[in-house]
């Protein structure tokens, strides 16, 4: 009998039974995560179930992230709801200001080696990065787990992602992930994990991993799940097998990265940055679970500082992952740069970049943006187009007011 | 089933079939039904028919795991959707929602076409053609002919 990939290994110990690529088996979750623009249809399923109690409060948490600061007495109430559901069950609840769940999930440390995560929301995939098996569900989902802290998964096939070499300056992880994305397109890898491993990984750090895992839905991969090779010991780290199956096998050649930018309104409609340089941008939007963490404000910073400030008619926006990201940057001095530099500072959260609340782009707007998704009319305007960059690529297209290439501002 | 074939291309993202923004305002399926498709086909949403059957390209769905994508067309009186491909949270959301997710060659159907569905295959009355279909994990089988979810705890209360 062939080996396991890895999700196959940590599949089979949450089901107890011997799974394979294919198999649909019933898991025992570890922990889940249920957002503002999730859980409260997850409440109205619950309810509807019978659900009474929650079968294990301990491993849920809520995050009041889409809607943050809420818009609307409408979404105001939705939060109510979810706040008053967690105190009556017992539930964690990270509220409006405390930060993106997804990055909360790792900075808490929900999300470890070997366990089963799950998430109401696509970018649940995240936590892949850290060598637990990830992956988004729906709200009727949640409701069951909230049941019975089970749910049923199909073991998906992987695709073996080798990452060799090292990121030459000016090219980062979101490059390497709009590269794979390009390769693997937006749907190849429906319904299968990517296994990322190789050579690179050593020195491929924590935050560039989560940009990769965080983009693995982006080509409809069911989780991103990297090997453990260069984090912390741990006794619960679950590495392939040696014989283990593939349904196909990438190397990503680091080496050879260049800036990448992704089209308007597809994730993978990628092209060298080069290609496009002089479109001209009015909005740049730093921010979201790919590209909010410190090192990418950091990384645009010091390209913004190095190009002398944001161009006249751009809109520098900037939405921090989490309270502890604003924290740093507050007390590291980043934050008060950007505000020198004119950037507009928003709560937290999502809102942006689904286009709940924050920064909504005008009619013909074209924005640069951090995130992962650019479909059309995600950021709330149908009438503007989005173009996905690293934080290196957005912060030089803020200097000039037009896409441009980050190596040209290298300090 | 027998339904009336209303044809969208590849990669439809669940901000298509329902943008972020509607569900802010209601999570009610026939309030968001009438927001059906409006950012790709403004039409859509005033002329579906209860009984009538999405047909899709590959990857339908794809994009946010948001379960109102699924409701809404629900809500419309939607039985079952067609596709080449789904994205994974959209076929896990059909269902859970009692939705047929049907993968098939959908190449060869034209809006309006005939389409009856039975087990393991669409007839297509329009053109003739009958299209094979991938056969659903008996798991999901036993969730959709619960009528979903909700219906599936109520009687089980747990999985298998």
């Amino acid at each position: 009998m062939a080996g396991k990939t890895i999700s196959e290994k940590i599949l089979s110990a949450k089901s107890g039974r011997n799974a394979r690529a294919g198999d649909v088996v019933v898991c025992s979750v570890d922990h889940a995560l249920g957002t503002d623009g999730s859980t409260p249809m997850a409440l109205d399923y619950f309810a509807a179930m019978g659900g009474r109690r929650v079968f294990d409060p301990s491993r849920i948490v809520f995050a009041l992230d889409h809607y943050a600061p809420a818009p609307s007495r409408a979404t105001a109430q939705l939060h109510q709801r979810m706040r008053d559901f967690a105190a009556l069950h017992g539930i964690e609840l990270w509220d409006v200001g405390e930060g993106i769940g997804h990055q909360l999930m790792v900075e808490a440390g929900h999300a470890a080696p070997g366990r089963l995560v799950v998430g109401a929301d696509s970018h649940s995939v995240t936590y892949g990065a850290l060598n637990c098996f990830a992956t988004g569900i729906g709200s009727s989902d949640l409701a069951a787990v909230l049941m019975c802290g089970e749910i049923w998964l199909r073991v998906p096939e992987s695709i073996r992602v080798t990452l060799t070499g090292s990121l030459p300056g000016g090219v980062y992880a979101k490059d390497a992930a709009l590269a794979l994305a390009k390769v693997l397109g937006a749907d190849g890898a429906n319904y299968q994990a990517l296994e990322f491993g190789g050579p690179a990984l050593p020195s491929f750090p924590l935050d560039d991993r989560l940009v990769l895992s965080n983009f693995a839905v982006e080509m409809g991969a069911k989780n991103g799940i990297f090997d453990n090779a260069g984090l912390p010991a741990s006794g619960a780290a679950v590495g392939p097998d040696p014989d283990a199956q593939y349904i196909r096998e990438v190397t990503v050649s680091l080496d050879d990265l260049t800036p990448q930018v992704a089209l308007p309104h597809q994730v993978d409609r990628v092209v060298a940055g080069t290609e496009v340089a002089g479109t001209a941008v009015q909005m740049v939007y730093l921010g979201t679970c790919t590209g909010g963490r410190v090192r990418d404000f950091h990384q645009a910073r010091d390209v913004l500082r190095s190009g002398g400030g944001v161009a006249r008619g751009v809109q520098l926006a900037v939405a921090p992952a989490s309270r502890k990201v604003l924290e740093t940057l507050t007390s590291d001095g980043t934050l008060a740069d950007f505000i020198a530099m004119g950037a507009v500072v928003l709560t937290p959260g999502c809102g942006s970049c689904c286009g709940t609340c924050g920064a909504i782009p005008g009619d013909g707007v074209n924005v640069i943006s951090t995130a992962n998704r650019n479909f059309k009319g995600r950021m709330g305007n149908s009438s503007a187009a989005i173009y996905l960059a690293s934080p290196a690529s957005c912060a030089a297209a803020a200097v000039k007011g037009a896409i441009a290439d980050p190596r040209e501002f290298a300090s | 089933m027998i339904g009336r074939a209303r044809v969208f291309g590849d990669d439809v993202n669940t901000d298509y079939i329902i943008t972020s923004r509607r569900k802010c305002e209601s999570l009610d399926p026939q309030v968001l039904r009438h927001y059906l498709f409006e950012e790709i086909d403004p039409a859509f949403a005033k002329s579906v028919e209860p009984g009538d059957l999405i047909v899709a390209g590959k990857n339908f769905g794809c994009g946010s795991a948001m379960e109102v994508a699924v409701t809404a067309v629900v809500g419309a009186g939607i039985p079952a959707v067609l596709a080449r491909s789904f994205s994974r949270t959209y076929y896990r959301n059909a269902v859970n929602n009692g939705l047929m997710p049907l993968i098939c060659d959908t190449s060869r159907v034209r809006e309006s076409d005939r389409l009856v569905i039975a087990a393991q295959s669409v007839h297509n009355q329009t053109t003739g053609e009958i299209i094979a279909v991938e056969r659903l994990p008996k798991i999901m089988l036993d969730i959709i002919e619960a009528g979903g979810l909700v219906p599936y705890f109520q009687r089980h209360g747990r999985f298998p």
